[in-house]
């Protein structure tokens, strides 16, 4: 009975102390949401989310189907406004900020499985990178230097390529136009693990340049290794906070369903 | 057949092609980045051709400055406003809506040029026809033209093929070569990932509305000095002609656009060529004299008939109706008091009034066709009132041996011309099926309602029904029995909405991939469907015009037939008692603009204006009156729109004070490294 108390207690959820007790004091994070509520029409669908993304850091969000995840991406970029508690980028309030003010700003987003535009050839597809502020020249010679794949296929249309090599073309604008924050949407949906891996060696060295990054997964395996710190999340709320290697039991029972 | 004349007719061909495929390319551009189809692209040319004339003709301004201000400033600033005030809230919202808004469009343009320029002669020459002028010596456009084989090409005609060709070049390199024409295409790929790319997706569809209507006055320009007299529909109905040629690119292609446009050049001008010779020697029957004007449309069901089965779309609706449907009970009480406030208007009502609403109520059977169309299945017609046209020429035809037999031959002919007609665009889009009766409407009015055989050039007695015991010749009874009517058509829509076919129906407006997966022919039903709904207003129209007891093949324009759609959705589009409400709109703006000769405009414009306006909720003026109301009583809706550009100063109130222990030093420095300018809060 004590227990199932306990349980109750922790749905309220991790506030932003907790994220304090693993990176430490950040007086002014790259990424900040403070108890973001959100709604699709009558639907609320985050009830209350502490998130604390310190400059230079990586933070993975976890959870199971429906927990809320990309909502929460949805309001860090701009297309979902809050509707309660307040966006911070730089320790500024976003709310309201359009998504494209954003991206010009410096918050790269790489939305769930659809990174690209599939009637555009690679080369088209770099150049709304441009938009963010780099030229096309850097661009296209940073894209085809880091994936020399792309530049064979520079005049392919995006939608006949790989889903992999799609991901990398995706991740191309991450890599090119130079963002302060950069939002991951399940990066690793329907790929080979192979690929996937790859991908994630990129986000790593993205990572190492100093670019804060906010990673939405649903599976855990290959995330942990470039995550600084882990929220776990269930039913719109963030149930658990912490460092990967601490959160690996809560982990396991989250996704069988039990109480966390 | 001579070499001249074929190289004539090829010449006069390619001419008409590249004005079609200028036109064209204007609505591929526009549709191609934004999804609405801009029916009211051939209006936007019609103006563009009477201001052509206001300025060159009767200010007298220099013909080239005139294209150039038109072009290049007027037709461009009306197409942002246009995106600006009615496209940019559309995205995403279902077919009919979108359609209403530009028929809307199309309807008002027509009725606004009709008041400022009164039917009188207006000529427009071509380009240089009096030689051209003289640039550092260099005389430029000399002469009346070249010779090709004989044939003069004069400057108009060479001109109008360059700019064709023009615009397909710099089309090509403005979509493919720039960043705002990649945008644009983008926008159509995923218009959230636009903005995430940090573009403005809204610029892009603002872009490609000032082009679409620039391409738009460019060609209306170019068309008018073909004519012997600038007529209002006949130009709009010419840049209309532009679908077909834009059809055969799927609305995307430009290539296949320009291949289109030429084709259908060359065939007008073939046949307008030729036919005379058929008729002088009689192989050829005389009423098919009016053929050329039909071709687009034909051209247009050939097409669609060619075209590829489209792929079929999941579900796209997000909210539900908010409509409940009538009970039984509800309906026979509905049907019941219609009939005894039509008694008491009868009792109450002038003559002149009686004879006003009596067409209006006319009108209303005619728009209750859409229910189970438009407002059930979600399929729009933009030939309603030509299905009418057929009925009441069924009347006429086969009303004087028996009326009763008129009816059902009207019944059963419009059943068999709307299988016909919906038949090519049945594996389509539905915006195919909306285009392929826009073309019926068009080739009834020109071709078929004119012919001797059918109504003629003038007017024809309608019979009344005979019912035992009523006195019908009298107009107060035949209201009555026109209401009588109404509430039968409406209770029988509303048993079959509520039977099987209804729920098969609204499973194929939500997701015609689910209904295909459980077996359902969406194909079958669509047909059904359409069939249903021209029957309707073939009886509508034998009802109708019976009640003004004459008809005229000049009363099935294509514009009215465009009018009916809009009362349709000003009454409510998915409720019986809408098309009265349209109907009874009708019957009251004409009423008034007979009271009051200064508001004589009123009928041409209101239906559109309040088309336009009530678009966004199709469920009609009644249905957007109550949810305003409750609303305002119970609070207002959550928004959750992502796409607006909000301004972060305004909405500081909802949120939590910040930047409190942030110094002015601080703020400036965070500005300048994130780069923040128009979102930045403290410092202003």
């Amino acid at each position: 009975m004590t227990e199932h108390s306990e349980a109750e207690e922790s749905i309220v959820g991790a506030v932003r102390s907790d994220w304090e007790s693993v990176f430490g004091e950040v007086p002014r994070p790259a990424l900040e949401l403070r108890a973001v509520k959100a709604a699709y029409g009558k639907i609320q669908v985050l009830h209350g989310i502490d998130l604390v993304v310190p400059a230079g850091r990586v933070v993975v969000l976890l959870g199971p189907n429906g927990a809320g995840k990309s909502t929460t991406l949805k309001v860090a970029s701009g297309q979902l406004p809050p509707s309660a508690g307040s966006l911070l980028i730089a320790g500024r309030l976003m709310n309201w900020v359009s998504p494209s003010a954003l991206a010009r700003v410096g918050v790269c987003t790489i939305p769930e499985g659809r990174g690209v535009f599939p009637n555009l050839t690679v080369r088209d597809n770099l150049r709304m990178a441009t938009y963010a502020g780099a030229s096309m020249r850097d661009v296209e010679a940073t894209t085809y230097e880091r994936f020399p794949r792309l530049g064979e296929r520079r005049r392919q249309l995006a939608g006949t390529m790989s889903g992999g090599e799609q991901q990398m073309l995706a991740m191309a604008r991450a890599l090119t136009t130079d963002p302060a924050v950069l939002l991951l949407d399940e990066l690793s949906m329907g790929l080979a693990p192979q690929i996937v891996e790859e991908l994630y060696e990129q986000v790593a060295k993205i990572a190492a340049l100093g670019v804060s990054i906010l990673i939405v997964e649903q599976f855990a395996q290959t995330v942990m290794g470039v995550a600084d710190a882990v929220g776990l999340m269930l039913s719109g709320r963030m149930v658990k906070v912490g460092r990967p290697q601490d959160l690996e039991d809560d982990l396991s029972r989250a996704y069988l369903g039990a109480e966390v | 057949m001579n070499v001249h004349d074929f190289v004539e007719f090829t010449v006069f061909g390619l001419t008409a092609g590249g004005i079609f495929f200028v036109s064209a390319s204007g609505l591929v551009v526009t549709y191609a980045t934004t999804g609405v189809f801009n029916f009211a692209h051939g209006a936007i040319g019609m103006m563009a051709a009477f201001l052509y004339w206001q300025l060159t003709v009767e200010s007298g301004w220099p013909a080239l400055l005139v294209v150039v201000l038109i072009v290049v400033v007027i037709a461009p600033l009306f197409g942002l406003l246009i995106e600006r005030l009615l496209i940019r809230g559309l995205y995403g919202a279902s077919l009919a809506t979108t359609l209403v808004v530009t028929v809307g469009l199309l309807v008002g343009l027509i009725g606004i040029a009709g008041e400022i320029w009164e039917p009188q002669r207006r000529v427009v020459s071509p380009f240089f026809k009096d030689g051209g002028f003289e640039l550092f010596g260099i005389g430029f456009f000399q002469g009346g033209g070249s010779d090709l084989f004989g044939v003069p090409v004069t400057w108009h005609r060479a001109i109008t093929f360059f700019i064709a060709v023009a615009v397909a070049v710099g089309l090509r390199i403005l979509l493919y070569n720039t960043r705002i024409g990649t945008t644009m295409r983008a926008t159509v790929d995923d218009r959230d990932l636009v903005a995430l790319n940090g573009a403005r997706p809204a610029w892009a569809g603002a872009a490609a509305w000032a082009l679409g209507a620039s391409l738009a006055a460019l060609a209306g320009i170019l068309l008018a000095s073909a004519f012997s007299s600038l007529d209002i529909i006949v130009i709009t109905l010419l840049v209309v002609d532009a679908y077909a040629a834009a059809v055969v690119g799927r609305l995307r292609s430009l290539p296949m656009t320009f291949l289109g446009a030429m084709i259908l050049g060359l065939l007008v001008n073939y046949t307008v060529g030729y036919l005379p010779f058929a008729f002088a020697d009689d192989r050829l029957p005389r009423y098919l004299q009016a053929l050329p004007s039909a071709i687009p449309a034909i051209m247009l069901f050939v097409v669609l008939l060619l075209l590829p089965q489209a792929r079929l779309r999941g579900s796209r609706l997000i909210s539900a109706s908010k409509v409940k449907v009538a009970s039984l009970r509800s309906s026979l009480l509905g049907g019941v008091l219609l009939v005894a406030a039509a008694l008491l208007v009868v009792q109450f009502a002038s003559t002149d009034n009686l004879f006003e609403l009596g067409k209006g109520l006319g009108l209303a059977l005619v728009v209750l066709s859409l229910l189970p169309l438009t407002g059930y299945a979600g399929q729009v017609s933009l030939g309603q009132l030509a299905f009418a046209g057929v009925g009441a020429w069924a009347m006429v035809e086969f009303g004087d041996t028996s009326p009763w037999l008129g009816l059902l031959m009207a019944v059963a002919i419009t059943a068999a011309v709307g299988a016909i007609v919906s038949l090519p665009a049945l594996r389509l889009d539905g915006l195919y099926l909306a285009l392929m009766t826009l073309a019926f409407a068009v080739f009834m009015e020109v071709l078929i309602f004119r012919l001797e055989s059918i109504l003629g050039p003038d007017s024809n007695l309608v019979p009344r029904l005979d019912l035992p015991g009523l006195n019908m010749d009298s107009q107060g009874t035949y209201f009555v029995f026109m209401a009588v009517v109404y509430a039968l058509l409406a209770i029988g829509i509303l048993a079959m909405r509520r039977a099987a076919f209804g729920r098969r129906l609204i499973a194929m407006r939500d997701s015609p991939a689910a209904c295909a997966t459980l077996g359902m022919s969406t194909n079958r039903t669509k047909l059904l469907v359409f069939t249903m709904s021209a029957a309707i207003a073939g009886l509508g129209g034998a009802v109708y015009w019976g009640f003004q007891g004459t008809v005229t093949a000049v009363e099935f324009t294509m514009v009215a037939s465009l009018v009916v759609l809009l009362l349709a959705v000003i009454g409510g589009v998915s409720t019986a008692s809408g098309a009265l409400l349209g109907g009874l709109f009708f019957a009251i703006v004409t009423i008034i603009s007979q009271e009051i000769p200064e508001l004589d405009w009123l009928p041409a414009i209101a239906p559109a204006v309040v088309g336009i306006s009530l678009a966004r909720n199709p469920d009609g003026a009644v249905a957007e009156i109550a949810a305003r109301l409750r609303d305002q009583f119970l609070g207002r809706r959550t928004k959750a729109d992502g796409d607006g550009e909000h301004d972060p100063l305004t909405d500081l109130d909802a949120t939590l004070p910040l930047g409190a222990d942030l110094t002015p030093v601080q703020i400036e420095a965070l500005d300048r490294e994130l780069a923040i300018e128009e979102v930045s809060v403290g410092s202003r």
